[in-house]
Formats: structure tokens, sequence, C-alpha cells
């Protein structure tokens, strides 16, 4: 896949795992098992790239005696997957537009 | 492998990094093996989820993208040639001088102009003090009893203020104009030997 797309991709991946609720590292991680294979180096760039875009905060809180790092989804964050959404429908079109061509060949 | 064996070796492995950017690295593979621990796994099979250190490192090396500093380097840019350099030592005679000689005409037309800003301020310096000799003579006149006089000194005080109001704006108006001619000057005699470039 296309490096550019993939990383899109990703990003809006990682996005709609915190679109309903904070969540930290591993949750993320697992949240998103199902669908992507996702490495914990990639995830902690993802993620960083995120926040330095404003699309996600981070809080530290304490849990069971350690300190765990929250994800916020700010409202950039949600702007980006509405805009994703969107350009969807575009790939969509063209997908289907290159896969006739193949069809009528 | 236990938790502090891997990020020791991930420490090790990420030396060349910014160090705030490897703490922080290192605090957040630290938080994955501590969820792994309290799922349920234990602290070998937590390290293990993350694969071998050595591919761990790698990994995060070729996700970091390099470094983009900006740098200012001298009209030369990079490597000089031998042949340049012997040209540049055999023609010293002509280009110096002439090097000097166009300096020499840059700063004159830079003095000049300032030259023409400080007249003209001391022609509205001048006008204003015309005002004020003005005022103080037709008071004296008055005082004497040259009331025509005074009447004649007035007006020409007022005249002088008048224009020294209006030269005022002129002269403002001039002095930033050259201002402004003088800093692109010297921004552009700057650029002729110092361009900006990334790397």
């Amino acid at each position: 896949m296309d490096s550019q797309l993939k990383r899109g991709l990703l990003d809006v991946c990682v996005l709609a795992a915190i679109k309903n609720g904070d969540s930290y590292g591993y949750r993320i991680m697992n949240d998103l098992k199902p669908y992507l294979e996702l490495s914990e180096s990639t995830l902690y760039t993802i993620l960083k790239r995120l926040e330095t875009a404003g699309m996600l905060t981070v809080r530290t809180a304490e849990h069971g005696g350690r300190l765990r790092k929250y994800y916020h989804i700010t409202g950039e964050g949600l702007r980006r997957i509405r805009e994703f959404r969107e350009d969807w429908q575009e790939i969509l079109s063209i997908y289907r537009f290159v896969v006739k061509e193949d069809e009528d060949e | 492998m236990n938790k502090r064996e891997f990020l020791a070796r991930l420490r090790a492995g990420l030396r060349g990094l910014p160090r705030e950017d490897v703490e922080e690295r290192v605090i957040f593979y630290s938080e994955m093996i501590d969820e792994g621990l309290e799922e349920g796994l234990s602290e070998a099979e937590a390290v293990g989820k993350l694969g071998p250190v050595g591919d761990v490192v790698a990994q995060i090396l070729a996700d970091t993208p390099p470094a983009e500093p900006v740098r200012e380097k001298t009209g030369f840019r990079g490597r000089v040639r031998a042949w340049e350099i012997v040209l540049l030592i055999l023609g010293f005679p002509v280009w110096f001088p002439l090097l000097l000689a166009a300096f020499a005409v840059v700063l004159a037309a830079v003095i000049v102009l300032w030259s023409l800003v400080v007249s003209l301020w001391a022609v509205d310096a001048s006008l204003l003090g015309c005002a004020l000799g003005g005022a103080v003579s037709a008071a004296a006149f008055v005082l004497r009893g040259n009331g025509l006089t005074a009447a004649v000194m007035l007006a020409a005080g007022l005249c002088c203020a008048g224009l020294a109001i209006f030269c005022f704006f002129g002269c403002r108006a001039f002095t930033k104009g050259a201002l402004w001619l003088t800093k692109k000057t010297a921004s552009g005699v700057k650029h002729l030997f110092i361009r900006k470039e990334t790397a």
C-alpha cells in the first residue's frame, strides 16, 4: 500500500480508537488488533505525530500505584475523522471506476 | 529477559537520539510491560510480547525521521576545488580592490542618503526656530510700541511655524524611506555572502 495512504489510515484508526473516550497505549493496541497489525513503536510514532498536530492531548494519571498516559481526542482530531469519512466516499467512487475498467477488459 | 534488562538495552540502543525522546520511549515501553503484567502475563511474557529488543530499536530508528537542521553556509557552499583556491589567490590583486571599491560606493550612497535626512531635519528645526524667533521679536516690538513691525514679525513667525509642521511630515516619511532602503541594502550585501538553506 502507498505509504502516504497507509499513514493517513493509521492516524484515523488511532483517532477512532479514542473518539468515544480517553484511552491508553495498551488498550489502543488491543482495540486495533482485530483490524490491523501495529507494533508498539509504530503506535508511539502515530500518537506523537497526532499530539504534535493538535489532534489529541495527553494526560498522565495514577493507576494501580503507577503512572498511565491517557490520550484524549481534540476538536481537530474529530474534524480529521469527519474529513476521512468524506474523502472515503471519493476514494470508493474511484475504486468502483478502476474495478469497472478491469471488468470491461 | 526481564523488564529492567529490556529497558536498559532499549535505552542503550537509542543513545543516538535526543535524551528526552529516549526517555519518553522508555516510559512508553515500561507502561506497555506493566499493562501486560496487569493483564496476568508473566514478566518474561509481557516483555516477549514486544518482540526482540534489537528489532524494537531498529524499528524505532527506522520510524524516526532524520533531523533537518537549518545551516548557515558561506557563499562558497561546501567543498572548494583546488583550482578555485588558486584562482582566488592569483586574482586577489584584481578582485579585492574591486570589492573594496564596491563597498565604498555602497557606503557612500548610504552616507549621502543619511546626510539628506539630517539636512532635512535641520531645515525643519530652523523653520521651527524662525517661528519661535518671530513670536519673541513680535513680543519685543509690541513692548517697544512698534505695532506694525510686531505684526509683520508675528506673521512671518506663523508662516515659519506652518512650514515647520508641513515639513515635519515630509521629513518623517523621508526618514522612514531611508531606513527601509538602508535595511534592504544591508540585507542585500549580507545575502551576497551568507545564504540560508536547509540541509
